[in-house]
């Protein structure tokens, strides 16, 4: 479900990939949250993730959902940031998919995600490619 | 805590029920456990249902199955909590009598699925997901697993063979079961050869949309004895119940099931039983990749053996420990809502010496495992047969 309300709470952590730092214990969390769940510390400091990390597993959905058909097959990863936050991105301009490994130097990039027809919003966002 | 028994089974068979709406699917199955029950009216009905309104547009069931079944006036409680909405319901079912508020309880679940499109369905079940941080970005139920399988994959040497022996096992079990949506006769080559749905599973690596309801009549043990039985009583001896984030992005370690361990933990701990004294066990397969996983984090084999176990007949009827006797969420089906007390009926069906074709010899104690979304959530039960 997506509405241009949604789209504009979250361009923090969507356009500029803005994350909160545990003022206590430092653990970093994207998104943000109210409570550290590593230590109960209530309060945070904003800061910028990295754009370099690498996939920690990756797919290749072949059976996309609504919205996304134009991009099949869609290479997902979970990419483990040089800070260590895991974020779930698409991974972008893949020629091969058999070329994609674990273990793979990714960057994000701003890109274009979707764009959702009903809510007549472009959702914009960060995806992975080949560092 | 007052001691629980189970006192009547009852489904529906699963499949594609174009003919039937969801009330009349989940009253086929309520009413066939209070007439194995012998009993006509109840303290409580508990329901488990993932998301009828995404998939029917109806929400409200308590009130609507309750009236439906005969029962207008009983108290009834729907719980949720995705794929593992059936365990929940019978969880908060046993808790109701071991807590002494009810004494004889109608524990229930289903899903109707086929009423909306592939696209629709899809998108009901991604709600399981972070939809937010992980769905946005157009990953799938099966591609979360994929992401877990490769993992695995790497880790510890799974092959997707090991995999299709899985589904290969299952659906030849369900083949014994009348209940089961498919009795298919399924190999590792059509399993590979099957289109490929996300990189490493296969299609027939993955559970189906299917369309069931299946309910428990549970009650005290006194008020058990009291009602006079002549089925061999089985009791609910270990409830376990945990939860993990439902993001992969936030898990501890993506090479295990942590929320299956630890409801597994905790159902072992209440039942005084360790994983060699459980003769079979249903699991939750919506995914081949989810059995070996499950069998793992249950205790039955170490980290990295699930795989090798399946190939070994570890988990075959006439194995170690017979998984999914039913033909699990693979060939059965999986209407969400209706598989974790779908998993019961078998486990008590088997319990009972009642299981026919597929029956384990000597079954004296089996376990269920029911779990929610790509493993945010899971749900353990221990059942004993006196």
């Amino acid at each position: 479900m997506f509405s241009p309300a949604i789209a504009w709470r979250e361009y923090p952590q969507r356009y500029r990939l803005e994350a909160a730092r545990c003022t206590k214990c430092g653990k970093i969390l994207y998104p943000p949250r109210l409570v550290c769940p590593q230590c109960g510390a209530r309060t945070f400091e904003t800061v910028v993730l990295p754009r370099e990390g690498k996939v920690l597993t990756y797919t290749v959905v072949r059976v996309p959902p609504t919205g996304f058909s134009e991009q099949t097959p869609l290479p997902i990863a979970l990419v483990e940031l040089a800070n260590g936050v895991r974020v779930m991105v698409q991974i972008a301009d893949v020629a091969d998919p058999e070329s994609l490994t674990i273990g793979m130097p990714v960057r994000l990039e701003f890109r274009r995600i979707n764009s959702d027809g009903e809510a007549g919003v472009i959702f914009y966002g960060h995806k992975a490619v080949r560092a | 805590m007052r001691d629980v028994a189970v006192i009547g089974t009852g489904m529906v068979h699963f499949g594609e029920l174009w003919s039937d709406p969801l009330r009349k699917i989940w009253a086929g199955a309520a009413l066939a456990a209070l007439d194995d029950a012998g009993v006509k009216t109840v303290d409580h009905i508990t329901i488990g249902c993932m998301s009828s309104g995404l998939f029917t547009g109806q929400e409200h069931l308590a009130s609507l199955l309750a009236d439906e079944a005969g029962l207008n006036g009983v108290p009834a409680t729907r719980v949720e909590s995705a794929c593992a909405s059936g365990g929940l319901a019978l969880r908060t079912g046993f808790a109701e009598i071991a807590a002494g508020l009810a004494d004889v309880v109608l524990v229930t679940g289903v899903e109707k699925m086929t009423d909306v499109d592939g696209a629709a369905a899809t998108y009901a079940l991604g709600t399981a997901a972070d939809q937010q941080w992980e769905g946005f970005h157009g990953i799938t139920f099966p591609g979360l697993y994929a992401m877990l399988a490769r993992i695995h994959m790497q880790r510890h040497g799974t092959t997707i063979e090991q995999l299709a022996q899985v589904a290969v096992k299952n659906h030849a079990n369900g083949r014994l079961n009348p209940h089961a949506q498919y009795h298919l006769k399924v190999t590792v080559e059509s399993v590979l050869e099957s289109t490929l749905v996300a990189d490493p599973l296969h299609l027939l690596d993955c559970s189906p949309i299917t369309d069931g309801a299946a309910a428990l009549v549970l009650a005290s043990v006194d008020k058990a004895r009291e009602l006079g039985r002549a089925k061999p009583l089985v009791r609910i001896t270990g409830s376990g119940l945990a939860t993990d984030s439902i993001a992969l992005a936030n898990r501890a370690d993506l090479g295990e099931l942590a929320a299956v361990r630890k409801a597994a933990e905790r159902a072992y701990a209440m039942a005084g039983r360790k994983p060699a004294d459980i003769d079979l066990v249903e699991v939750h397969d919506c995914f081949t990749i989810a059995e070996i996983m499950a069998t793992e984090a249950l205790g039955f084999f170490a980290p990295g053996d699930g795989g090798p176990a399946v190939e070994r007949g570890d988990t075959a009827i006439g194995g170690k420990i017979p998984v999914n006797t039913s033909g699990g969420l693979k060939a059965k089906g999986h209407p969400v809502g209706a598989t974790g007390v779908a998993q019961a009926v078998e486990i008590v069906s088997q319990l009972r010496g009642a299981a026919g074709e597929r029956q384990v010899k000597g079954a004296k104690i089996g376990m269920t495992q029911n779990m929610g979304g790509s493993g945010g959530s899971s749900v353990v039960h221990i059942l004993e047969v006196e």
